[in-house]
């Protein structure tokens, strides 16, 4: 399948999860498709038979309430059967809205509760420096997450250990809860603060492959001895007309019968 | 010898033997002893800096790669400062995260105010898969520590760092989840931990004197806490007094009268903090103010005879 293809796969069967409860993190979560799209078609070093594997690459999706479209990218790599997916937040479950390090496989660590994700991730950096494993530690952060003061704690750190083993990703998505991020309270420049912070920086249109695919490419070449990260411009909502121009209130809201009808028809 | 100085001494010896120990700091490495161990093992030595929730989620990071993290600082802020990174990220993620808190309750004297804590008990307690212990001497938390490294899952431990005293001698054999029976009696049960151990066995040989036969319990392990030994004690006596450095809100009388108010209905009486403020003294000042003393301690175990 290739990235498009795969992509629109992911947006489907994210909307198909999120349905199955009639409600949820529809906005956040179908932002950062494209980036697990390039992430788990040209990227990521795991293996469905086998999710903990060794020497696998680690996502902390450190914005854990956009477990619905890791969830559809892990199911549709066959880390566990479609048909999980129409069971969301269900009593017993394997799939929580948020993501849960114990319930789900390939899933690398527990989130939702955010700001401490990147924390998270840097002790896996450090303990894969420790081990001598060479693999990455990818970090999706949310916009609004990064007004959480241990983000900045984490990024301290990271930049201080030399973590140039993980790679952040920011998901700009402009909206938090409340409103406008720059409404709630402005967050910008993302890239200039992680750049103070000591970090390798590059700014992309989040919804473009290829962009994507080379940023991530350029920050593993760059052997810099920074963490990177990657600041990703996109659109709460994406890929679904009536999600995209619904406001802050994309952050969670419906999936009716007919909204997914509609979606659907969309990413035909 | 210090605490602080027993916790490194064994701590050291057991990171030769397992490669897996990793410590981490939050700018009090060499106020907590654990300083030494930079030096000796830099590698699974981490100061992250005056960064508490920072610490406490790098360490998850490391314990879900299949390290085993010391975290320390201050009681309360290995604690409260960081219940939701330990609630989240450590306790509903089931990571195997060691807790350290220092100098509980009144033992932060001169620091006391903001840096005492008589609700760590409490918050921790109410974490589920979190043990809980309260140390008594340096005796005892040598002879915990190689428990602690293999029991698997989150632990957290309070200790005093500048602690000289000692109630066990080398004999002493740490069972986790058992209490330490110190004296045998039938007039009165006292439960006590952590420090305030000390104070308990000095109370139990008063009252021996007077003619009153305490059963001495002194319990490491809050939590899971030995219900068979307190049930078994509390059927024998019929009076159960509990003695702790914490608020009685959520800490060993709150653990004991659940156990009790269950299986064995007591009438029970608290040696413990009653909802009061935090603030800086001396200790032998703190205690008298918090009625934690001796005295304090045969007071109320005199009336709860009295009461029949």
């Amino acid at each position: 399948m290739d990235v498009v293809r795969f992509s629109k796969e992911i947006r489907r069967n994210t909307l198909r999860c999120l349905h199955s409860q009639g409600s949820g993190h529809v906005g956040g979560s179908l932002s950062i498709v494209d980036l697990l799209a390039v992430l788990y078609s040209k990227h990521m070093h795991v293996d469905p038979a086998d999710p903990k594997m060794e020497d696998r690459d680690k996502l902390v999706l450190s914005k854990g309430h956009a477990g619905p479209a890791l969830y559809a990218t892990l199911a549709l790599k066959g880390f566990f059967p479609m048909e999980w997916l129409d069971t969301l937040n269900k009593l017993g479950t394997r799939l929580p809205s948020h993501v849960n390090i114990n319930l789900t496989p390939g899933v690398d660590m527990t989130a939702g509760s955010l700001g401490q994700g990147l924390s998270c991730a840097c002790g896996l950096a450090i303990a894969d420096k420790l081990k001598g494993i060479d693999r990455y530690v990818y970090v999706i952060t949310g916009e609004g997450e990064l007004q959480e003061g241990q983000i900045w704690e984490a990024a301290m750190l990271a930049a201080d250990k030399k973590l140039d083993n993980m790679i952040v990703f920011v998901d700009s998505n402009k909206m938090q809860i409340d409103g406008l991020t720059r409404d709630v309270m402005d967050v910008e420049d993302i890239a200039a603060k992680f750049e103070a912070f000591g970090f390798a920086t590059q700014r992309v249109d989040g919804h473009d492959h290829e962009a994507l695919d080379r940023a991530i490419c350029l920050a593993k070449e760059d052997h810099c001895g920074k963490p990177h990260c990657i600041v990703m411009d996109t659109i709460k909502g994406k890929g679904v007309s009536f999600y995209e121009t619904m406001g802050a209130g994309v952050h969670s809201t419906t999936v009716t019968d007919e909204q997914y009808a509609l979606a659907l028809k969309e990413l035909e | 010898m210090e605490l602080r100085k027993e916790y490194a001494g064994e701590l050291s010896r057991l990171m030769k033997q397992n490669d897996k120990i990793f410590i981490l700091d939050a700018d009090l490495a060499g106020a907590g002893g654990t300083k030494t161990l930079y030096a000796e093992f830099p590698e699974r030595c981490l100061n992250v800096g005056v960064a508490e929730a920072n610490m406490t989620c790098v360490a998850v990071g490391l314990a879900a790669s299949g390290f085993i993290p010391f975290i320390h600082s201050f009681a309360p802020f290995t604690t409260r400062r960081v219940f939701d990174q330990i609630a989240v990220s450590v306790s509903y993620s089931e990571q195997n995260v060691k807790i350290v808190g220092f100098d509980p309750g009144v033992h932060t004297t001169y620091n006391g105010g903001t840096h005492m804590s008589f609700e760590d008990i409490a918050c921790m307690r109410a974490l589920c898969n979190v043990a809980v212990l309260d140390i008594v001497d340096g005796v005892q938390l040598r002879k915990a520590l190689p428990y602690i490294v293999q029991h698997k899952g989150p632990m957290y431990m309070r200790f005093v760092r500048k602690q000289t005293d000692v109630l066990f001698g080398e004999d002493y054999e740490f069972r986790f989840g058992k209490a330490d029976k110190l004296r045998e009696g039938s007039d009165v049960t006292i439960v006590a931990s952590g420090t305030m151990l000390f104070d308990a066995v000095k109370a139990a040989g008063i009252l021996a004197q007077e003619g009153i036969k305490a059963d001495l319990l002194g319990i490491h392990t809050v939590k899971p806490i030995d219900e068979d030994a307190i049930v078994a004690s509390a059927c024998k006596t019929k009076r159960v007094l509990t003695v702790e450095n914490h608020s009685i809100h959520g800490g060993l009388y709150s653990a004991v009268t659940e156990v009790l108010s269950m299986r064995q209905p007591t009438l029970c009486d608290a040696v413990a903090v009653r909802d009061r403020l935090t603030q800086v003294g001396k200790l032998d000042d703190l205690k008298r103010d918090y009625g934690l003393t001796v005295d304090d301690i045969c007071n109320r175990a005199r009336a709860l005879v009295a009461r029949g």
